[in-house]
This record gives structure tokens, sequence and C-alpha cells, in this order.
């Protein structure tokens, strides 16, 4: 399946080549295994392994792995609570994600955070955030560090376009701006902020340039297609990195499944999920492109059992990993000494 | 018939000020709205502007005149008025603090840090900042109004000359972004100090203070913690009504993940703001605008820091046990002072930290008095007063010759009209009663 003429219309106009093959490569095993990690914990929520809140970023994977594929080693990464594509993006663990979905001790936070509120100092990701919008002020922090240490490093802070019309989210923009914080806000625009659809929620056609009034460059990017994220992110970063200040990225996306697991998506027809998977979807869309540059099916297909190992595994070790020991309850409400 | 032209207040908590200058000589015809003379005080620089026409007949305080009172006549208009106006009455603490008795119990438990020299709150805190900044690189102050204009209050006077932009930074008006960016930053191992210009305005920032600075190390199983200091003037200041006068502390003191200190003295105020920068934990500095320029004796020690978790008793007794914090101790001891004349031996703890709290001072305490009476300026309901009496009913029941009782605001909002207000706060007679009728006096 090829990308879609929408998709190539909203390829931004810049010169870069596009993603070699073997970042391709990568990017499509990244965003498989993000794919099949979300549907086993859809099953596992399912089967009441693991409670409370779950939200998939099954649909939006192109996104973070794009992303990612932009930055350096030391660069930081924030999102709110739909999170666990940006954990296994960043290169932390399928088992210490999936084990904390089900409270376990051999989970990122020990079974004490849950699916909103995992992180990895080693891997650069600073949450799973589960206050809407507060990641947007926490991420232009990360920014605020990186320019206090003058360290060259650059800050991404994911949000939702449900997110992006909280007040702290221009208090962030004004400050990154005012003070040239190398941070990159990305706004995932799936269309709903849980059941509201974006044109009922925002009075801003172009979130994009939602930053325009503190000169915050902004782009619309294909957030289903990786190879578009990828090339928007190297600009952004570019220039945060070079000491410009902030810019913005609208990412068009779109989730496959409700907003949590407990949502019966009512708020919008089957047939318009089903043409999104149909048409847009970020993986066939690599899968064909790959194939396009060459790469043998049987290529793939080694990556697709790849995946499907890593998974297995992770959903093992979340099923066998101890529940925390109780005295877990009473550690780490303070640093002591 | 001629006026007074009187000192005027250039803030709800000034009590004098230096008459800097006078733009109008003796003789001169003035008109209402014209400026005619400078005020100055340690935080602000003022224009006076008469408000009655005539002719300036007399200048009764020549300018370099410092520490003029506050509604002292300082000239006369068109021969002047009959008898000048006494100060009005204002509900405010005495500028100055009460000179302390040597507390023996406290001299024993406290480390003694040798000579000591006279400051006020507001220079005690602002010479921590500056020893805690000397020392380590991460550490960083940010604020409304904190660098160019040297802090609302002056409190981080001279800090922008000697650490410079970079690391005292004035914030736009923004509370929640400034504070939740500032705990992003102590996500990364930085060490900022966070100023409110008031603890009214960190309601605006309480999800990211709560939320995310308290929280998530435990949500992290340990990995991320949030060395941050949030500090500024909390509780009442004077005829600022309802939105501009809350104590937080019980709001703050309420949560795991926090720790909470509430400084009285210029001592407190270093020692306790060092530990603060210092501790690993996000640490809320409560401190009280109206104690900023009263003076204290601070140890000269370069060294000098204080424990969170804490209590001090500052005056040893054996009839009842007065339990305060921040402003509210001075008052404790001037109640301490008065009950001496009745014959009542009462001893005063000076919480210093509201969260973890010094229970077995208390106790200790408690075990010897056997009566309770708690000070604070919040509202009682689930207040520091509360938890105090609930801490004795757990650990000291059995001693107590008579039911704890507490003196707090009024459970209404702050009104600003000043009679009211003084019957809003906490008044001396009122601890003196509660110590009475807990000994049966």
């Amino acid at each position: 399946m090829a990308t879609d003429s929408a998709g190539s219309k909203r390829r931004s106009k810049a010169k870069e080549p596009p993603m070699g093959r073997d970042a391709l490569l990568k990017a499509y095993r990244d965003m498989l295994l993000i794919r099949r990690f979300e549907e086993k914990a859809g099953q596992l929520y399912g089967m009441g392994l693991i409670g409370g809140f779950c939200h998939l970023y099954i649909g939006q994977e192109a996104v973070v792995v794009g992303m990612q594929a932009a930055l350096q080693p030391g660069d930081q990464v924030i999102t709110s609570y739909r999170d666990h594509g940006h954990m296994l993006a960043c290169g932390m663990e399928a088992r210490g994600v999936m084990a904390e979905l089900t409270g376990r001790i051999g989970g990122y936070s020990k079974g004490k955070g849950g699916s909103m509120h995992m992180f990895s100092r080693e891997q650069g990701f600073y949450g799973g955030h589960g206050i809407v919008g507060a990641q947007v002020s926490l991420g232009t922090g990360l920014a605020f560090a990186n320019w206090y240490r003058n360290d060259g490093r650059v800050a991404l802070t994911y949000f939702g376009e449900g997110a992006s019309n909280q007040g702290q989210v221009y208090e962030s923009f004004n400050l990154a701006a005012l003070f040239k914080l190398p941070v990159v806000f990305i706004i995932e625009n799936n269309k709903y902020g849980m059941g509201t659809s974006v044109d009922r929620a925002s009075a801003s056609r172009d979130l994009s340039k939602n930053g325009s009034p503190w000169g915050i460059p902004g782009e619309q990017v294909d957030g289903m297609n990786v190879q578009s994220v990828h090339e928007a992110g190297r600009r952004a970063v570019a220039h945060c990195r070079a000491g410009n200040g902030p810019y913005l990225l609208e990412m068009k996306t779109y989730r496959y499944r409700g907003h949590s697991m407990s949502d019966p998506a009512k708020y919008r027809t089957r047939e318009e999920v089903q043409k999104m998977r149909e048409q847009h979807d970020c993986i066939e869309t690599a899968r064909a492109d790959l194939l396009a540059l060459g790469v043998a099916e049987a290529e793939l297909k080694v990556i697709d059992e790849e995946v499907k190992a890593i998974v297995q595994d992770s959903a093992d070790f979340a099923q066998t990993s101890p529940e925390p020991p109780e005295s877990e309850l009473w550690t780490d409400v303070l640093v002591e000494g | 018939m001629g006026v007074a032209i009187l000192m005027p207040a250039l803030s709800p908590t000034m009590t004098e000020g230096k008459l800097a200058r006078w733009l109008k000589k003796e003789g001169e015809r003035i008109k209402a709205g014209e400026v005619i003379a400078e005020i100055e005080t340690d935080k602000a620089t003022m224009e006076v502007e008469a408000v009655d026409e005539g002719v300036l007949t007399r200048i009764l305080v020549p300018e370099g005149t410092e520490n003029v009172q506050v509604n002292a006549p300082i000239a006369e208009l068109d021969g002047g008025a009959a008898p000048a106006p006494s100060p009005a009455p204002t509900a405010v603490a005495p500028a100055s603090a009460p000179a302390l008795p040597a507390a023996p119990a406290a001299a024993a438990a406290e480390k003694d840090w040798g000579p000591t020299r006279t400051m006020t709150v507001r220079e005690a805190l602002r010479d921590a900042m500056a020893a805690e900044m000397r020392r380590d690189p991460d550490v960083f102050l940010i604020g409304e109004e904190v660098a160019q204009y040297q802090g609302a209050y002056k409190v981080s006077q001279g800090l922008l000359e000697e650490f410079g932009p970079k690391r005292v930074m004035d914030m736009p008006i923004t509370e929640h972004g400034f504070a939740g960016m500032a705990v992003g930053a102590a996500f990364t191992g930085l060490k900022p100090i966070v100023e409110f210009m008031t603890f009214n305005f960190s309601m605006q920032a309480i999800d990211q203070i709560i939320n995310s600075a308290a929280k998530t190390l435990y949500m992290s199983g340990g990995q991320l913690g949030c060395p941050i200091v949030f500090r500024g003037p909390n509780g009442a200041a004077s005829r600022v009504a309802a939105q501009h006068s809350q104590c937080y502390a019980s709001w703050y003191a309420h949560c795991p993940g926090l720790k909470v200190v509430a400084p009285w003295s210029a001592a407190d105020a270093k020692g306790l703001l060092r530990a603060a920068i210092r501790d690993p934990n996000p640490v809320i500095v409560l401190e009280n605008e109206i104690l900023y320029g009263q003076s204290f004796e601070v140890p000269v020690d370069e060294e000098f820091i204080l424990p969170i978790g804490r209590a001090k008793v500052e005056r040893a007794g054996t009839d009842v046990t007065l339990v305060a914090f921040s402003i509210m101790v001075g008052m404790a001891m001037q109640a301490a002072e008065k009950l001496a004349e009745q014959g009542i031996s009462a001893e005063v703890i000076n919480l210093r930290s509201l969260r973890p709290l010094d229970t077995a001072t208390i106790v200790e305490s408690v075990k010897k008095t056997n009566r309770l009476v708690t000070l604070e300026e919040g509202w009682p309901y689930a207040g520091i007063g509360a938890e105090v009496a609930m801490r004795i009913m757990e650990h000291a029941f059995d001693h107590l010759d008579a039911p704890p009782m507490r003196v707090t605001g009024a459970d209404v909002p702050m009104p600003y009209a000043a009679n009211l207000e003084k019957l809003a706060l906490p008044r001396l007679e009122q601890v003196i009663e509660a110590a009475r009728a807990v000994t049966y006096r």
C-alpha cells in the first residue's frame, strides 16, 4: 500500500533526503514493536491483569519513532499518559514497561507508577504524566536545564491536541520563546480529546500556528508517515540545537483504539476508523516503502518474528514478576539522608 | 484653618521610613496632587503627593531623617492643624521582636554555634540563598521581580549583582508555567529556588507542586527526585483582604512527598532555608512578610544550618505548653511573659518544621506540663493545631490534665476592615485566656 495523496501533500517542502534504507528498517521494526506491544497490553487488560487506565498508542506509532530517529544521545523526551510507545521508542525495555502495567516489582517504577507514570533517566525519558498539559511546563523545564548547562541537548515535549488548550501550554510557549529554550513542542493531533473532536474543542483551526504570537515556528506534518515525521523532526531539532529557541510540530495522526480501554468510542464511525487503518496506516506505508526499496519479504518476516518474541517475553515476564513486597508501600516517599 | 501633612505608609506593613527629600520649600504654595517629598523604606521609594492645597508653612521633619513613624506629622500647611492625630492602630505585630529570655532547655538541645550578630529575617534569607549559591552552581533563583527589582519584598537584594542574570532570573507573571518549568529542571538534578511573590499565588501552581514535584519520586519507584525549594511570604500581611491573607501551612503539610518549614526568627530563616536548598526533596519554605523586617541574633559561623524536622523549645516552662510556628511564636513568647506575671510558667515550642513534625519534642513537653495550647494564624478546620492535638492524643493522652485548646484565625475569609481583621487573627489575650483555661486558673 502506498502513501496516500493527502499525506504526500502534507509532506514538507524541505529538501532533506528521506530516511535511508537502514533507518527505515529500524523505524519499521520500532513501530511494529509498539503496535504488537500495545495489542498485547490490550489483551492483558481484557484478562484483568492490567488495572486502571490504559491508553493505547495504536495508530500513532510513526510520530514517536520518526521523532526519536532525529535525536542524539542525551536528548530528552517527556509526554502525557499515552506513553508506552514513547518509552519503547526511547529504548526502554518492553519487559519493564509491561511489568509496570501489571503492577509488578519488575516494572520501571517497581509497580508503583502504572501505565501513566514511568521514567528512565538513562534513556532520557522523563515520564509519563497523568495530568493533561502538566508535562508541557515540565518539558520546558528540561529544556531550561539544557540551556542552563549549555550542553546542547534538546527536549521533546509531546502533548495531545486536547491538552493544547490548557493555559500552562501557552505559559510554556511564552517562557520557552522568551528564554530561547531548546524544546520541540509536538502536538499529537489524533482528532479526539477523549470523545471531543478537535473542532468542538479548539477555535484554532491550524494548531501548528498556536505558537505564532510568540514567534515559534510551526508546521503541520503527516504524522501517519514516519519519513515525513523524521524529516520535520530533524528540521525542528536542528533549529533548537542551534540555539534558535523552541519549535512546534503538529502531527496529524489517528488512534485506532478508544481514548482508554473503557472507551466505547461512540463519537466516531466505524467507517472513519476503518478508512484510516486501510489507507493511512504507518506500518503498512513503511512496509510498502521498504519493499519498493528492494527489501525482501523474508527480511521483514525476520523482524516480525523478533518483535513477536520480544512482546511475548514481556508478557510472560509481566505475569511472573512478583507484586511489590508490602514494604514498598513506605519507600520512595522522600529521598532519605 | 491649616492641616498637618502626615508621614504616609507605602505598603500595608510599613511602620516607619526615611524622609529622603523635600521637593518644596517652606513658604511655597502647593497644589493638590503635586509631588512634595520622597520617602524610602528598605523595600521601595515613593513620592508623596499633596492631598490639600495651601502654603507649606513649616517643615517639621528635615530631609534625610531616618525612622520617621507612619502618621507622624512631617509638615504644616497654612499654619498647621490643632493637635496631630495619634498614629492609627494597626493589627501588625511590633516592628521589633521581643527580647528573648534565655532558654536553657533549648540551649542544651541545640548545637552551640558560637558568636552571633543581629540581622533581619530578610537579610538572613538573602544570606542563606547567597551562601548556597556560592557553594553549588546548580542552585538558582527564579520568580517575579527577584532580579532587577531585587525582590518584591527586597529579599533577593544584591543576588543579581553577585550571581548574574542566569542564576537570578525574573519570570513573567505565570506561576503555573514557571513552577512547572522549575520542577522539570529539578528532575534533571538542578536545584531551583522558586520565589512566589506570596504563597497565595502558589495556588496557580499547586498542581505542579503536588502532582509533579511531590509525587514523582514515588511514582518512579525512587528514580526521579525533585530537589526544589518553593519559598515566599505566607499568611496574613496587613489590610490586604481575603485573597492575599491566607496560611498555607496545613495545605502543604498535608501532602506526603513534601517537606514544609516555617521559620520565625532570623536564625530559623537562615538555618532552615539553607537546609531546604540542600535537601534532595521538594521543600516548602513558608516565610512571613511582617517578620521580614524584624531583627534577631544569628550565628556568624559560615557553616550555620538547622536540621529540618526539629522543633526548638524557645522558652522553658512547667505549667502549660504553647506550640506555635512562624509569626505566632512571637505571640507565644509575649503570652509566656504575661503568664509568668500571673504565676503561670509556659513552655514555648517553635515548631520550625511542619512536615516532618517533631512529635517527640511536643510530647516530651506535654508530659511535663500536662497541658497544651496551639497557636496558628490559619483556619482551625484540619489545621496544624488539629494535627498537634491529635498527636498528643495518640502519644500522651494519659498525661493530659485538660483538653488541649487551640488559638487560630477565625473560620472566615480575611476581612479588609481594620477592626474585623483584628478580630479574624489570633490575639494575645486569647492565648492568655486559653492558657488560663487549661490550667484551670
